[in-house]
């Protein structure tokens, strides 16, 4: 039973985290709304007044935003096929009995933990550079012509690298949702004469499939505002070939130093991350329930 | 018949386990073989894992020609500094959360795990005029303050999963023997909380210390971590493969270590309940 006492003391010992956390989600946002409404330019001193739509209008009609726009939903959706069908496959190997399960786990978790720079620099420059590449290597000594990663498919390069950071993850949550489920019912399928797939299709697949949901959502959260891997690999580039959203704003806003344009820039990224998150909250909150 | 068929598929999926994950695991063992290595020998045509002249000159060329400790200790201010802050802030609104529920708890837990969605371009500009207004660009203390408010929605929600693993009678017992809430917090509860509040700090620690966003775009040759010093390398002129081995591999072995430690609460603290 919690007195007046502990109920006023509660609501004070939150007040600090609510406090920032509002400010840190209220004050930046609504100037960033603002910003978005007029013309200012940091190049250009003085010249701030009101222009209604036209920095959205001028965002979301550049041609550069409908390819940053697809390469974030290639990228996105990339990831996501490689880290939920690897993870799965990876779940269910680490969830059977096999020698030095402990090593392999270490192994498999590791990627996780390198910093991004890191894993793109390494990824770049030892593994897929068409000279000295590990890859290029590799090709030449199989008699084949070494391929030029980030000059012929930058995305898709960038995609490989992102997975690889990302593929722990989702085995990690997938191995434990595999491990909470009823052995009793395997056995049973068992029993009843099913193979390995009917089993997979009808028993595993069905119950991961609210943490295949979770691994989405939380993973898409992360990789609509994927960032320094773009920047240390290609600047975007070639051209605006892989260029996603986030990245566009960040030209827009610091390189080019235009305020309003990418203001409204990150409304729409805000707007779009939003989406995804009126997801996951549903999801969570089922789960906070129950 | 069934154990030898045991030991067969065993066998077969240890094999198939190892594999995989060797190759996995491989950019990270062929970072930390090739900073050993000469630059030559780095870029040979036919690289070798092992037979080769093993040498340290890469580590003490990047300890001695680049300001690295400057960066290192930059990095260990900011991800340690960051993540004491966000406790000193999180323990108190978790404490509250998990044992004076009232019906709004659930939402505000929601709300503030929500603002961990926001994407951070949406805040961009007017956190880097801001930094810029109050001279905190390329500051270590503007990334602590960045750093702690992003990594703040993790730190409350995964301390409030601790905390309510905490049985309530216990608080109960203690408050009937008459203890104060100071001591009720301090002799009763930080005791039995203290692991899950280690496994917060840590998890946060790592991600901190890889955060790629803040860092690049906020810091310059002050107060970068080693994320922004070592995307300095992306630039480089002449052979470099050895050096960009080396400086990596004390960027990350360090937190590969904690990481491995940390693996339960990764999933505590990024699934975000999603996942049970």
């Amino acid at each position: 039973m919690a007195t007046t006492n502990s109920r006023t003391l509660a609501r004070f010992m939150l007040l600090p985290s609510v406090t920032l956390l509002l400010a840190w989600m209220i004050v930046p946002l609504c100037m960033t709304l603002y910003f978005s409404f007029i013309d200012y330019n940091l190049l250009v001193p003085g010249d701030k007044e009101f222009v209604g739509f036209l920095n959205y209008e001028f965002f979301l009609t550049d041609p550069a935003f409908f390819e940053s726009f697809f390469n974030t939903l290639y990228l996105v959706t990339g990831v996501l096929l490689i880290t939920i069908c690897g993870g799965i496959g990876l779940a269910i190997l680490l969830d059977q009995a096999i020698w030095g399960r402990n090593y392999v786990r270490i192994m498999v978790l590791a990627p996780f933990f390198v910093m991004p720079t890191v894993s793109a620099l390494v990824w770049k420059n030892m593994l897929m550079n068409p000279v000295n590449g590990l890859f290029a290597h590799f090709a030449i000594w199989l008699g084949f012509e070494p391929i030029d990663f980030f000059a012929q498919m930058p995305l898709f390069s960038i995609i490989i690298i992102v997975s690889w950071q990302w593929l722990p993850f989702a085995a990690l949550i997938l191995l434990t949702a595999i491990q909470s489920l009823d052995r009793e019912q395997l056995e049973a399928a068992d029993l009843d004469g099913a193979g390995p797939f009917s089993k997979f299709f009808y028993i595993v697949l069905p119950h991961l499939s609210r943490a295949v949901t979770a691994v989405i959502l939380i993973e898409t959260i992360f990789l609509l505002s994927i960032f320094a891997e773009i920047l240390v690999t290609t600047s975007g580039g070639p051209g605006y070939s892989s260029t996603n959203i986030t990245y566009l704003i960040y030209t827009q806003s610091l390189l080019q130093f235009d305020v309003g344009g990418g203001s409204a820039g990150g409304i729409v990224a805000v707007i779009i991350a939003n989406i995804v998150a009126i997801f996951l909250m549903r999801l969570i909150g089922k789960n906070l329930e129950g | 018949m069934s154990i030898k068929n045991n030991t067969r598929s065993t066998l077969i999926y240890t094999i198939a386990a190892w594999t995989v994950s060797s190759m996995i695991f491989f950019p990270i063992l062929w970072t930390l073989i090739t900073s050993f290595k000469t630059e030559s020998e780095a870029i040979s045509a036919t690289p070798t894992l092992f037979a080769f002249e093993w040498t340290l000159i890469n580590y003490s060329d990047v300890l001695s020609r680049s300001p690295y400790f400057t960066h290192f200790w930059n990095s260990i201010v900011i991800s340690l500094g960051s993540s004491l802050l966000g406790l000193l802030i999180a323990v108190p609104a978790a404490w509250s959360m998990a044992f004076v529920q009232s019906k709004k708890t659930k939402n505000l837990l929601m709300w503030m795990l929500s603002t961990k969605m926001l994407p951070p371009v949406g805040v961009l500009i007017p956190i880097y005029l801001l930094f810029r207004d109050f001279g905190l660009l390329d500051t270590k203390l503007g990334l602590v303050i960045v750093m702690t408010l992003i990594n703040l929605p993790i730190m409350i929600w995964m301390l409030y999963t601790y905390f309510r693993e905490i049985p309530g009678e216990i608080l109960e017992a203690s408050r009937m023997d008459g203890a104060t809430i100071g001591e009720e917090i301090f002799h009763v509860l930080l005791p039995i909380a203290l692991p899950g509040i280690a496994s917060t700090l840590l998890l946060n620690v790592i991600l901190a210390w890889n955060e790629a966003f803040w860092t690049l775009i906020l810091t310059a040759a002050n107060a970068a971590p080693l994320t922004a010093f070592i995307a300095s390398y992306s630039s480089p002129e002449g052979l470099f493969y050895a050096k960009l081995s080396a400086a990596s591999a004390m960027a990350i072995v360090p937190i590969l270590i904690l990481g491995w430690f940390s693996q339960k609460q990764l999933v505590r603290g990024l699934s975000f309940g999603a996942v049970k």
